[in-house]
């Protein structure tokens, strides 16, 4: 059994939003109280989180157009994603001969997991979280080629986006930026309508919707 | 190996195909009919929960457990072929249901003449016309053969749409192309969402002739003739890769099954994956006893059958042909044998994105709403100065936009993929982006195959299936055309940027591209050239039918399910009708 591991967030550096435990216990942090919250890690170690943090940060920034993969969470989902059944590629096809180097429109053909390629991708960006933003993204640059850095971009727009059932899009602050409203029962007296203008009704997450716990995959296998 | 008491009918397979011609065998016969269905077991209550795009749509949760199975592919008979290790070109589905459950639900019929193609073709251009390595075919069954049972099938569904041709009655609003139809579609056709309309209204005043997607995502509540009731669409935009929360999306869990389970003559088995075609040969030919199945358990059972039913998918049937080693497989080298030949796919690909300055709303929408324009397909158009044969469909579909699905598509002007510039790109971009989709003809070659794979294996230890399969001229060109047109559609509709597709290259199996895979058993007049009689009945063992899209000698533009679900229906009519009474060959 490893050592278990957390991944501290300061109210400060997600700017006051709600986070979820790893039992689904939401807590709200706000810049005002100067608090923290720590969450358990199911797969990275700390100081992996953190670059990966880090560099989901990089992809996808808080800016002026919006928040990013700090606030989102990003790092979360992606340490729960690498613990499930899709980082250990319990649904890929895993059988023998691999091709590595096989062209690009056969996809994948390689025989590490995700959690493989985040661990071997990881330990090249040792010492990530303490660099400058350009020396940051000077070190992506680098890397912006490799299956890992592909993984790791997928992966952002998936922790931005996702249902907050997952540990990524908390508060809905994905989905609020696009004007995504998440699951609906019913569009049937909008769809035909507001031509040419942003419709923009509240986001709810699956949960909220359907009134009932939601099951995220990478809980149950 | 344990024998269970024999039974009248097995069918392969609990989609749509497996769940119709069950649902016909055990209501207008008393005959005992066991659905076997390797996958677990569904029905319409299991979608309440399931609108999460992430386990659903990006990780596949309806879809063949590719872990498992898949198929391999290579482009050329000199390549070693690969493992799709993972979907992405097309998504077999898993389950009761099949990929019936997940899917868009655009229902169009084809054209008359693409169960012509060859002698049509031939007829007006000339044999010359045709790449010379083309294998395409006709059917054996003509369009007014069929015409009762599209109509069928539509009533069944409770197809919502808008005639083009009544009785040979050109009809404002509808396909005016659109081969003759005996009645009007069940249902009006459903809401038209912005994105949708720009292109109707765009492609009206380019001369050219819109109409709604017929679509089975149903627009008002409906009552089949089975008396299955099902309410209309609310355009939750969860459709494709989903099962529908309510029922409005036909399936066959909420349009085949609730009839199914009233019939004590079927028994629907799951967990039942079925390994081989059991079969005696004699003097006249081979017979087919039954099928030898793993249980849920792991145990092998033989189940005895009279008649058996291979409705398993393209992927599936044809692999369970050669596996179980009926029929003689397709060589390539010397064009003999039959098994595996013709395989095809769709010329499916996204011919411009356009950037729009205002929001387009485009979460709102369901699986087959939206706008076509069949101007460029078949031969609707002279082929005599071009640079290809057959065409196909342009269409703006609103499916309901996900966002981690298309979140990130910027225009080309916009360099970075990744970071802050991108990010405000994306972000701005995100509810601006519509795709005119072109959905082509994908002619059958002498050189596109699929037989067993010699080196990978199934989680059994079986050969997977193995695709030999790359575009030619004929596709690209086509493409090159059908490009131009939808950019000039695009900027038509206001778009202030525009991206072209970039051309067909190789087979790139990691762009989805419709799960429209046909071929493999085809239907024909000629055993010499063909697994069955336009029946579907097997041409060396007539107890033995195949139902599904490997079925077709050729791809056309027309979303299949329609054509598969009207020749099942033709051939349920044949069994009761014929061969029930004089079970031997139906042609």
């Amino acid at each position: 059994m490893r050592r278990r591991e957390f991944l501290t967030l300061s109210a400060a550096s997600i700017g006051g939003v709600v986070v979820y435990s790893l039992d689904r216990k939401a807590s709200r942090i706000s810049p005002q109280a100067g608090n923290s919250i720590r969450i358990p890690l199911r797969f990275f170690t700390e100081a992996e989180a953190l670059i990966v943090a880090a560099a989901a940060s990089c992809i996808f920034p808080s800016d002026e157009a919006g928040p990013g993969a700090r606030e989102a969470g990003v790092a979360v989902y992606i340490d729960r994603q690498l613990a499930g059944p899709w980082g250990r590629d319990r649904h890929r096809y895993t059988q023998e001969p691999f091709e590595e180097n096989a062209p690009m429109e056969f996809g994948y053909q390689g025989q590490a997991t995700p959690q493989q390629i985040y661990h071997q991708g990881l330990k090249e960006l040792k010492g990530f979280a303490g660099l400058g933003p350009d020396e940051q993204n000077q070190k992506l640059k680098q890397i912006e080629t490799t299956v890992f850095f592909s993984l790791l971009r997928q992966n952002t727009i998936e922790g931005m986006f996702c249902d907050p059932m997952h540990g990524g899009n908390i508060d809905l602050l994905g989905w609020q930026m696009i004007g995504f409203p998440g699951p609906r029962m019913s569009n049937f007296d909008d769809v035909d309508k507001h031509f040419g203008e942003a419709f923009r009704p509240k986001p709810a997450s699956l949960s909220q919707m359907t009134g009932r716990k939601a099951r995220a995959s990478e809980d149950q296998e | 190996m344990k024998t269970l008491p024999s039974v009248d009918v097995v069918i392969v397979g609990g989609g749509w195909t497996g769940l119709l011609m069950a649902k016909e065998l055990g209501s207008r016969t008393s005959l005992s009919v066991v659905v076997l269905e390797r996958g677990g077991p569904r029905n319409a209550d299991n979608y309440g929960d399931d609108m999460d795009e992430l386990d659903y749509s990006i990780r596949f949760r309806m879809m063949q457990d590719a872990s498992r199975e898949t198929v391999t592919l290579r482009h050329t008979t000199t390549e070693r072929a690969l493992p799709l290790r993972q979907h992405a070109s097309f998504f077999p589905g898993a389950g009761v249901g099949g990929a019936g459950e997940h899917w868009n639900g655009e229902f169009p019929r084809m054209l008359p003449d693409c169960f012509a193609l060859l002698s049509k073709t031939i007829e007006k251009y000339g044999a010359e016309r045709l790449p010379e390595d083309h294998s395409i075919q006709d059917w054996g069954v003509t369009y007014d053969e069929l015409e009762p049972h599209y109509m069928r099938v539509e009533m069944l569904l409770g197809i919502s749409g808008k005639a083009g041709n009544l009785r040979g009655k050109q009809m404002e609003g509808g396909n005016i192309f659109e081969g003759w139809r005996s009645g009007e579609y069940p249902n009006p056709p459903v809401k038209i969402p912005y994105f949708s309309a720009m292109f109707r209204d765009a492609t009206k005043a380019l001369g050219y002739h819109p109409y709604p997607i017929p679509a089975a995502t149903i627009s008002q509540v409906y009552t089949n003739p089975d008396g299955i009731a099902r309410p209309g669409c609310t355009y939750c935009g969860f459709c494709e890769r989903f099962g529908c929360m309510i029922g409005a999306k036909a399936q066959p869990t909420n349009t085949l099954l609730p009839v199914i389970q009233k019939r004590k003559n079927v028994a629907l088995r799951t967990g039942a994956t079925v390994r081989r075609i059991v079969y005696d040969t004699t003097q006249n030919g081979k017979r087919a006893r039954g099928v030898s199945y793993i249980d849920a358990t792991g145990q092998e059972i033989f189940q005895p059958a009279e008649v058996v039913f291979l409705a398993s998918w393209t992927l599936n049937n044809t692999r369970l042909l050669l596996l179980s080693q009926i029929g003689e497989p397709y060589d390539p080298a010397s064009g003999k044998g039959t098994v595996g030949r013709n395989l095809t796919h769709q010329v499916y690909y996204p011919a411009a994105t356009a950037f729009f300055e205002k929001p387009l709303n485009r979460f709102m929408g369901s699986g087959a709403a939206g706008v076509r324009i069949a101007d460029f397909d078949g031969d609707l158009f002279d082929h005599s100065g071009l640079p290809f044969m057959r065409g196909g469909i342009l269409l703006a579909l609103s499916l309901g936009f996900r966002p981690i699905a298309n979140f990130g598509v910027v225009p080309q002007s916009v360099k970075p993929k990744w970071g802050s510039e991108w990010k405000k790109a994306a972000v701005h971009y995100y509810d601006r982006t519509g795709n005119i989709v072109f959905h082509g003809e994908h002619l059958a070659y002498k050189g596109n195959f699929m037989d067993l794979d010699p080196v990978y294996k199934d989680h059994f230890g079986d050969p997977l299936i193995r695709f030999t399969l790359d575009w030619r001229e004929n596709e690209r060109k086509m493409a090159e055309f059908a490009t131009a047109k939808a950019v000039e559609i695009a900027r038509q509709m206001g778009a202030k940027e525009v991206t072209p597709f970039p051309g067909l290259r190789s087979y790139d199996a990691t762009r989805s591209q419709s799960t429209h895979i046909q071929g493999g058993t085809i239907m024909g007049s000629s055993p010499d050239r063909s697994v069955i009689n336009p029946y579907l009945q097997h041409w060396q063992v007539s107890n033995l039918f195949v139902l599904g899209g490997s079925v077709f000698p050729q791809n056309a533009s027309a979303n299949p399910t329609p054509t598969i679900l009207a020749l099942t229906s033709r051939t349920a009519d044949a069994v009761v009708n014929r061969y029930l009474k004089n079970p031997s060959a139906l042609a």
